[in-house]
């Protein structure tokens, strides 16, 4: 995930980080933190209490008008229609092979506006292909988009203690349930104020425009600090993201993969009449994927599995039947954990599998998502 | 500003080394186990096994990546330590003391002048 510090983008929270001593990286094509004091006391901080995390190198494109809805649902997987105002849906942008573009959160935020929040390596390919599509198929309709990528900022308010700690400034983000969204005043300006995250945690994600994002972060860093509030790097949002069973654009899904491959069928919406993909991804669920995407975890002493390993079968034959696509020593569980792509005969829960580190194989086990369960 | 002890040789790719007669100890210098952050696991050669100076001959890895640590000078594995396999954080905590790697009987002890001394190392880390 490092790249070259070139021609990095900023965050409109970049001073913050750099005050608060982040080491950067390049991620996306932006410049963000990976770590403030550490990748394991920020994840465990967002397990046990709550962290601030900079998403603001995601992106946010904006739909209104009365062609909103018959657009984005020809676009995108799952059902927009289900939403009344307020409400919020994971789903995924598809190519007509049913291989994903990318995955993203639709909110609709009032009788005829929409908003999409997406991946920041993806809004370019994004915005594209959403283009193109309204200039093919869709020219009649009534709609006005904007990508406002540019002028918005987000952050993440993850773990147990986050409503706690946004009661003090946003009362009634309080009162939102899973996936809901509202429109809140911040000094002037709108925060959209939504309940989701990315961390297996209770949570909420916020979107202000950028000119009020430093006085956003540091209110909430001061809201926090006697509830154990930390900020928190990327490399704790992709270890928790991971623990969760979450997939990442890029890693588990790519224009090589399906939401059905990857498990993401509960958010491919087959009863409604068309969108792009369907006929792939309906083929798939009627007559099944020859691989899946699972979780495991190493069950025995090993180095953590990463990125590109290979899976192998624990049945005697010692056959490749797949390829690791996320890694990591979890900090919860204190062993390697990851998710990858193997055939679908091994992929039901609790079947022995083998990951080879460099050069030797190391026994695991399939394993439901989420990797991490709390305990109750 | 980084730890750079005077009674060490470094290697450019950030293990030091110290000689006593023929043997030498090795680990990773204060600014790499600061670059790697938090240590998770970490794999040691073999004893008895003859490293070449210049090859990999240990992995670290962090929670977010593995990275090669190389053999800065040659010679016959004597002796590795054992207390890393369950404790790799001690790298982090004291990488000059507790948290050596491993030693090696010295196959050909003028390498140690092509290595950095405190000074040279410490301007490459340290400015």
């Amino acid at each position: 995930m490092d790249e070259e510090n070139t021609n990095l983008k900023r965050t409109a929270l970049f001073d913050a980080h750099t005050a608060l001593g982040a080491r950067m990286v390049g991620f996306g094509g932006w410049e963000m933190p990976v770590l403030y004091s550490g990748i394991a006391p920020e994840h465990q901080a967002v397990r046990q209490a709550a962290g601030l995390f900079d998403i603001s190198h995601m992106g946010e494109f904006q739909f209104d008008g009365p062609g909103a809805l018959p657009f984005l649902n020809q676009l995108l997987t799952n059902d927009l229609s289900r939403l009344d105002p307020g409400q919020g849906q994971y789903s995924l942008l598809c190519q007509d092979n049913g291989g994903v573009i990318d995955d993203l959160y639709a909110y609709r935020l009032s009788q005829d506006g929409y908003l999409l929040i997406v991946n920041a390596s993806r809004i370019e390919v994004d915005w594209m292909w959403i283009k193109a599509q309204r200039n093919t198929r869709h020219k009649a309709l009534q709609l006005e988009m904007t990508n406002r990528s540019g002028a918005l900022s987000a952050m993440a308010l993850q773990g147990p203690s986050a409503a706690g700690i946004i009661a003090g400034e946003f009362p009634a983000a309080v009162e939102l349930k899973k996936n809901r969204i509202a429109a809140l005043d911040f000094g002037g300006a709108t925060a959209w104020v939504s309940r989701t995250g990315y961390t297996g945690e209770d949570g909420f994600e916020l979107v202000v425009p950028n000119e009020h994002a430093a006085a956003l972060w540091d209110r909430l860093l001061s809201l926090g600090q006697a509830l154990g509030l930390v900020p928190a790097g990327l490399g704790a949002r992709d270890t928790l993201r991971t623990e969760a069973g979450y997939s990442l654009y890029g890693h588990e899904l790519t224009s090589e993969t399906t939401p059905i491959e990857a498990g993401l069928g509960w958010a491919v919406a087959l009863d409604k009449p068309d969108f792009i993909g369907r006929e792939m991804l309906a083929a798939q669920k009627q007559d099944g994927v020859s691989r899946r995407c699972i979780g495991f975890r190493m069950t025995g002493k090993s180095a953590p599995p990463r990125e590109r390993y290979t899976i192998f079968a624990a049945d005697g034959t010692g056959r490749e039947i797949g390829e690791v696509t996320s890694g990591t020593q979890s900090p919860s569980l204190g062993c390697g954990i990851g998710l990858g792509y193997i055939e679908t005969a091994h992929a039901k829960p609790d079947t022995g599998i083998e990951i080879e580190i460099r050069n030797r194989r190391f026994p695991a086990q399939v394993v439901r998502r989420p990797i991490y369960r709390k305990p109750d | 500003m980084s730890d750079v002890p005077t009674d060490l040789r470094y290697a450019d790719s950030h293990e030091w080394v110290n000689v006593e007669g023929d043997t030498a100890t090795i680990g990773i210098s204060d600014h790499a186990q600061e670059e790697l952050t938090e240590l998770v696991f970490i794999e040691l050669p073999e004893v008895g096994s003859q490293l070449t100076a210049g090859d990999p001959c240990a992995v670290v890895e962090s929670v977010k990546t593995a990275s090669d640590i190389y053999a800065p000078v040659s010679g016959q594995v004597l002796e590795i330590n054992d207390a890393l396999d369950t404790e790799p954080g001690t790298v982090n905590e004291d990488p000059y003391g507790d948290g050596w790697f491993f030693k090696v009987r010295l196959s050909n002890p003028d390498e140690i002048n092509d290595l950095l001394s405190d000074e040279e190392y410490a301007e490459q880390v340290n400015t």
